[in-house]
């Protein structure tokens, strides 16, 4: 059944995705693989709403995969049922780890061995997190969805480029402009889409 | 009020006003939560954050429910983050019900192609702030290497990197967790 899969698939992203929002983008992207749910250039566009709207932004993408899941096999109300579900899922996890871990929070604050798996648990989250970036990245530049087939089909967008080199530039390096909220830099790039058609549409 | 609406409502406020997540949300949690309710220090916040980051899930979520539970125990923690979520899941379901509407308009697929590209610059963002945190020695550069070229040429669930790399957390660490309990021991 679609719902008891949603909540498992979610119950699992929140169980296992460890610091922050970012973090559950691979475990996203390899649902959107498994399942066929949603694609990866959806995946992108679901990052983009979450960032420039209210909440976190983990809780953001489970509400929106969850309605796309529900909507596209059950009209809008599956959509609205999947948004809810899918969130339930992600968070209940959560909220069972929090009410066992504050009710031993010294131990587990000081606890050597919770220290330990973090020391190695940082990097693996981490190299997730770039490894989803890297094929998003694909997507967007080069439109294909796995590394093997870039080296066989190199379609190459040099004005997406231009684009990335002027936010990289403006989200790092030019002083005041780098302070800005996200969602500038999302409207940006949405205006210079459409001026510029870079959909192609 | 009842103390069980304020948690829900003024959690809700502070998920309104939350942009981004994780440490944007900070600010508005010591203004709300730490200066008008005083429902917590300014260092419980501290040490609530610090382990919401290193536990599962989204970090406002396990923020909410420690200061929820602090305050009106079980139940408390987990009306808290209903409120946090509840406006996102109405927000989300209102927007995503709108675009799933207009996706077919050439405008709206045009912005989306910049707005991926403008993504990809965030997820890097990501990864360079989160990379000195993450990465402290020869062995967490290794084990990012290890992950990150696994999961590009592998097929496998990601579930299997974080096991497997907190259990190797533990046992590359084990020589100084046995010397450090030997010290108290004495």
């Amino acid at each position: 059944m679609l719902y008891l899969r949603l909540f498992w698939e979610f119950f699992k992203t929140g169980l296992f995705s460890i610091g922050g929002g970012m973090a559950t983008v691979p475990f996203l992207q390899e649902m959107a693989v498994r399942t066929g749910w949603f694609t990866s250039a959806e995946l992108a566009d679901m990052i983009a709403v979450a960032e420039s709207t209210p909440g976190p932004l983990g809780v953001n993408m489970a509400t929106y995969v969850g309605y796309t899941t529900g909507y596209s096999q059950l009209g809008i109300f599956g959509g609205l049922l999947g948004g809810v579900i899918a969130t339930i899922g992600l968070i209940f996890p959560s909220i069972v780890v929090i009410l066992i871990i504050a009710s031993v929070l010294a131990k587990f604050r000081n606890n050597r061995f919770v220290d330990a798996a973090f020391y190695g648990l940082r990097p693996a989250s981490l190299g997730l997190i770039a490894a989803a970036g890297l094929s998003i990245i694909l997507i967007c530049f080069f439109r294909v969805d796995d590394i093997y087939r870039l080296f066989s089909d190199l379609s190459f967008a040099w004005r997406l480029l231009v684009l990335a080199a002027v936010v990289l530039a403006g989200t790092r390096w030019i002083p005041k402009v780098k302070k800005l909220h996200p969602i500038f830099f999302i409207l940006f790039s949405a205006a210079v889409g459409i001026i510029f058609r870079l959909g192609g549409a | 009020m009842n103390i069980y609406l304020d948690l829900f409502l003024t959690f809700s406020k502070v998920g309104v006003m939350t942009f981004g997540g994780g440490y944007a949300m900070l600010p508005i949690l010591q203004r709300e939560v730490v200066n008008k309710k005083h429902w917590a220090s300014e260092e419980e916040l501290m040490d609530y954050y610090a382990i919401g980051q290193c536990t599962p899930g989204v970090i406002a979520v396990n923020t909410a429910t420690f200061i929820g539970r602090k305050e009106r125990g079980n139940l408390g923690g987990i009306l808290a983050t209903l409120g946090v979520v509840f406006p996102s899941i109405i927000i989300i379901l209102v927007i995503a019900s709108l675009i799933s509407n207009f996706s077919h308009l050439a405008w709206v697929q045009n912005a989306f192609a910049g707005i991926r590209v403008c993504v990809c610059i965030l997820i890097i963002n990501a990864v360079v702030s989160l990379w000195k945190k993450a990465l402290v020695d020869v062995f967490t550069v290794l084990i990012f290497a290890a992950v990150f070229l696994a999961s590009v040429f592998l097929n496998l669930s990601p579930i299997i990197y974080v096991v497997a790399a907190g259990a190797l957390g533990i046992l590359l660490q084990l020589k100084k967790i046995k010397a450090a309990g030997k010290k108290e021991g004495k």
